[in-house]
Formats: C-alpha cells, sequence, structure tokens
C-alpha cells in the first residue's frame, strides 16, 4: 500500500451537488478495490494560472488515498472520462513523507544533545 | 589624448559591493517537505515570466532546488503557477 495524493480541477460552473456525486463514485472506486479514502478536501474555487480550455478558474478537489498503483490507474481514467474534470494530477507521497519524518527525528535528536536533560528549546516549528 | 592610463594604486573610487550571504530559505525555515501545492510559497521562485528562479540569485541550497523544481513544475500541471507569463 502506498500513500498518494490526486488533486483535480472541476468545471467552476460545476453546481456542488455534481461534486459531490464524482467524490462519492471516486471513493466508490477506491474503496472497491481494497483502497483506503483518508481524506477527500474541496478546496474550493481558485483562479488558474492560465487558461484551461475556456476556463479561467477552477474548483479544486484533494483527494488522500492509500492504495496500490492499479487503483490509481482507474482513479484517473475515471477523472479522464468525467467531462467536467479539466486536469488530474496523482502524486505519491510516502516516500517524501517519511524521509521528512527521519529528517525531523534526526533534528530533535541533534536539539536534545544540545542540551542535556532539559526540554529541547521549542521543538521545530511545525510547518 | 582619449585615453589617459591612470597611475597605478590610485583608483577612482572602486565600487565595493558588500555581499550579503545568501542563505537557503527552506534550510533557515526548517521546510523540510515542499508541497506543490503552496503556490503562494513557491511563486516566491517564479519570477514575472515564469521561469524558476535561479539557485545563484535566490540561494536556495542545492538539494532544496531540486525538490524545488519539482514542486513548481508539479504545480504548473494543475495550474496553481504558469508555464509562461501571458
Amino acid at each position: 500500500m502506498k500513500t498518494y495524493e490526486v488533486m483535480f480541477i472541476v468545471v467552476p460552473s460545476t453546481p456542488d451537488e455534481e461534486i459531490d456525486r464524482i467524490n462519492g463514485q471516486l471513493e466508490a472506486v477506491v474503496k472497491g478495490m481494497q483502497g483506503e479514502v483518508v481524506s477527500v478536501e474541496k478546496i474550493g474555487k481558485r483562479k488558474l494560472a492560465y487558461r484551461v480550455g475556456k476556463f479561467e478558474e477552477g474548483f479544486y478537489v484533494l483527494f488522500n488515498i492509500k492504495a496500490t498503483g492499479d487503483v490509481v490507474k482507474e482513479f484517473e481514467r475515471r477523472l479522464k472520462v468525467t467531462d467536467s474534470v479539466l486536469r488530474y494530477i496523482s502524486v505519491r507521497v510516502d516516500k517524501a513523507l517519511k524521509r521528512v519524518d527521519k529528517i525531523k527525528a534526526a533534528r530533535l535528536k541533534k536539539l536534545r544533545k544540545k542540551s542535556p536533560g532539559g526540554q529541547p528549546e521549542a521543538a521545530a516549528p511545525a510547518i | 589624448m582619449a585615453f589617459t592610463p591612470r597611475p597605478a594604486g590610485s583608483g577612482g573610487p572602486r565600487k565595493q559591493f558588500i555581499r550579503r550571504k545568501k542563505v537557503c530559505k527552506f534550510c533557515v525555515e526548517k521546510i523540510d517537505y515542499i508541497d506543490y501545492k503552496e503556490a503562494r510559497l513557491l511563486s516566491q521562485f517564479v519570477p514575472e515570466r515564469g521561469k524558476i528562479l535561479p539557485r545563484r540569485i535566490s540561494g536556495v541550497c542545492a538539494p532544496h532546488q531540486r525538490k524545488l523544481m519539482d514542486a513548481i513544475k508539479k504545480a504548473r500541471n494543475i495550474a496553481l503557477l504558469p508555464f509562461t507569463a501571458d
């Protein structure tokens, strides 16, 4: 199981129910293939940095899923055939996040070493 | 005479730039994961023209520049950042 982030842009004029319907369908796809939907976030309307087709703005949706590559493949296929989806991008994040955790742990350790016994002064600000 | 050689050693007021040492923003602020979704952060490294700011100007360290480049390119694909200025 790998963690993926899939972000896609829906046509801005799409009604809210339609977006919910698309999201529901996609969730069903993931769940139907033994995947896990960690979170679904409707980021909202945002101006696009460049024109896509004839649209100047778009509605952004972010999926966080735990699944295998096949699920992502199917997920992308679904997005491709959905007419109201302008763009999508899927990114695998587990490796990067693991690395970040490692760096954070190392930093904390270093901080502890500097002030032995005492509390590490203000642990690294979480960003 | 069109050209008078300056006596050696007493050059005019030589322009001396005091260069401030550039530091990597990501190292200083301890941003480990450069997220392609944070368009506001990334846009600091994408000037008007839409090109990625070179390291020699921004002062970002090599490992972070690599990650930054990746993030910017992803952000471009999802229309968070421009490919070019239009």
